[in-house]
């Protein structure tokens, strides 16, 4: 993600204050406690193998900011040989 | 103000059953209310005018056929921007998606429709559910329904102003970190943040996975419980969605409406109240409690240790989920792209893109998250805040010992001025401070209002352990019933 330099200068001391407040977590001995990451414990989440029909590629599609030949068209990902 | 659109949706639903009025009818005073005053307040970011008319009239068209209708058949309602609508334009209030028309509906979308609810239109919201005052929409902010130079809360603050200011009785939020509670406090309106996995997140643009849940808003307790139990229950299609029943929240509701808490322990939270808190909001919380124990509820104080370490867990775990998250947004299979000029790389044009697409506070919160999670960093960031995560848990094990639910002050304030805080990003972030522990726990908890300081709206919260989502409607609902119904000034709209 590219910041411009006006941002930078802005972001720049907000996000000192933002860090140093959050870094308030480390006063809290926590090395034994395990991590938390839902109300309810669940594990081994699965929903029934059934086949169903895809979203229509054309429609799919539709939605993407450039497309050649029914697929996504996307710039260069390699350099240029020099 | 018209009588249609005063109406609770309950009594909507019964007439359109009865046939009192048509489902078209209602639809057409709310999209003319809507009409008349939402280029003051700015709730909707797309009303669907065909759209609702036309799910109105199928409405209609079941009923004359005999067709059993769902008790909120009929009633419309207002999406917020962040849930996916087949057909309907669909921005997260981001202009890195402006123009993306969605393929599919999210669960919430689809049981809405089924449900014969008459979806109007999307609303207005922080970008990506990021704010607590709608400020940080790449489209503008929402105003206040109570008074339009003042915000209307966040992120949900296009839902709350819209049923707020009767554009419609019912709407949907999200909330993360208090981004329905908190809204429904400063307007005024009564708004659940049900348990975590309650409410499908197939189809939520993802914010903070572990965090971000679904939930509704409405006028009255009843209304609001009434489309929960719609939203509610189990989606194969979201992994952390819960595999049991939805708790019973409309009865819940019609029983607290009886106004008898005897036997019910409210605990009030002591770390939630004091400094920092505004005289007027504390006074409303006070009378709030002495009217809990009047009618009948056992008042205990509790204490809640580790809920002041909420607010630095909070902005650790929702920036280094949401930098994560928000890594989909590649300029390659749907919304903005910049900079594809047949010379600059791939890389170049995700960049250009991404600084275009993004604003200020979701650009900050990804640059935190992106730090929090990187390597040498992530224990003492991100997985110290899971793990405060879970003393915070033991904090309401402990307290829902010695209460059967708990309460505080929704929110510290009430509604600021528009453009007091957007400078600050940490005077924003404290507006959470009531709502975060119960977001980090995963638990329930409703906001209902409780009367005027400075002649804007109070939220009082009750929160409740996880799955018990109707304890927190039967108390709301028997302190709804005790108290007067709080209504904008019609001057504001007029």
């Amino acid at each position: 993600m590219a910041v411009s330099d006006e941002e930078l200068d802005t972001f720049a001391g907000q996000l000192d204050v933002i860090l140093s407040a959050v870094a308030r977590v480390a006063e809290v001995a926590a090395a034994d406690i395990p991590p938390t990451s839902h109300a309810v414990a669940m594990t081994n989440v699965f929903r029934p193998d059934e086949v169903r029909p895809s979203l229509p590629r054309e429609d799919v599609l539709a939605c993407a900011p450039a497309v050649e030949d029914f697929k996504f068209r996307v710039p260069r990902i390699l350099a240029e040989e020099a | 103000m018209g009588d249609l659109i005063s109406l609770t949706a309950a009594e909507t639903a019964e007439k359109v059953a009865s046939g009192e009025v048509s489902a078209v009818e209602v639809a057409q005073a709310h999209l003319d209310r809507i009409g008349a005053v939402d280029g003051k307040l700015k709730a909707f970011l797309h009303v669907d005018t065909e759209g609702a008319l036309e799910a109105a009239k199928a409405v209609d068209a079941h009923r004359a056929a005999g067709d059993q209708l769902g008790p909120l058949a009929g009633v419309p309602l207002a999406m917020k921007d962040v849930v996916v609508t087949k057909g309907l334009p669909t921005t997260s209030g981001s202009k890195i998606l402006q123009g993306w028309i969605p393929p599919y509906d999210a669960t919430i979308s689809k049981r809405v429709k089924d449900a014969g609810i008459v979806m109007l239109g999307k609303t207005n919201m922080d970008e990506f559910a990021m704010g607590s005052s709608t400020e940080n929409s790449a489209y503008g902010p929402t105003a206040n329904p109570w008074d339009l130079s003042r915000i209307p809360g966040g992120s949900s603050g296009g839902s709350s102003a819209a049923v707020a200011g009767f554009e419609a009785p019912l709407s949907i939020g999200t909330d993360t970190g208090g981004s329905i509670r908190q809204p429904a406090a400063v307007t005024g309106i009564v708004g659940h943040k049900p348990t975590y996995g309650a409410v499908s997140r197939y189809g939520l643009i993802a914010f903070s996975s572990s965090l971000d849940q679904a939930g509704p808003f409405g006028r009255t307790v009843l209304d609001t419980a009434l489309l929960h139990e719609v939203i509610a229950g189990h989606d194969p299609c979201d992994s952390t969605s819960i595999p049991q029943p939805v708790a019973p929240v409309v009865a819940a509701a019609r029983d607290g409406a009886r106004g008898d808490l005897a036997g019910v322990r409210v605990g009030v939270v002591r770390e939630l109240q004091g400094e920092g808190y505004q005289a007027g909001v504390l006074a409303a919380f006070e009378a709030a409690v002495a009217k809990l124990r009047e009618l009948g509820a056992q008042i205990v104080e509790v204490s809640c240790p580790h809920f002041e370490y909420a607010l630095p867990a909070y902005y650790l775990i929702a920036p280094s989920e949401c930098s994560s998250n928000l890594a989909r947004f590649d300029s390659v299979r749907y919304g903005m792209r910049v900079g594809d000029d047949g010379v600059n790389s791939l890389e170049d044009v995700m960049s250009l893109t991404r600084e275009a697409g993004f604003g200020p506070e979701v650009k900050r919160r990804i640059i935190i998250g992106t730090y929090a999670l990187s390597s040498g960093y992530y224990d003492a960031y991100y997985g110290q805040a899971q793990k405060v995560r879970t003393l915070i848990v033991r904090d309401f094990t402990a307290a829902f010992e010695q209460a059967d639910v708990l309460v505080s002050p929704t929110s510290p304030f009430v509604a600021f001025g528009l453009g007091e805080r957007v400078a600050d990003p940490m005077a924003m972030y404290i507006n959470d401070l009531c709502t975060l522990p119960a977001s980090l726990a995963g638990t329930p908890a409703i906001s209902v209002p409780c009367g005027l300081s400075e002649g804007l709206p109070v939220g009082l919260q009750i929160m409740a352990p996880a799955l018990a989502d109707d304890r927190c409607y039967r108390v709301a609902a028997a302190f709804e019933a005790a108290t007067d119904r709080l209504v904008p000034p019609a001057e504001v709209l007029a």
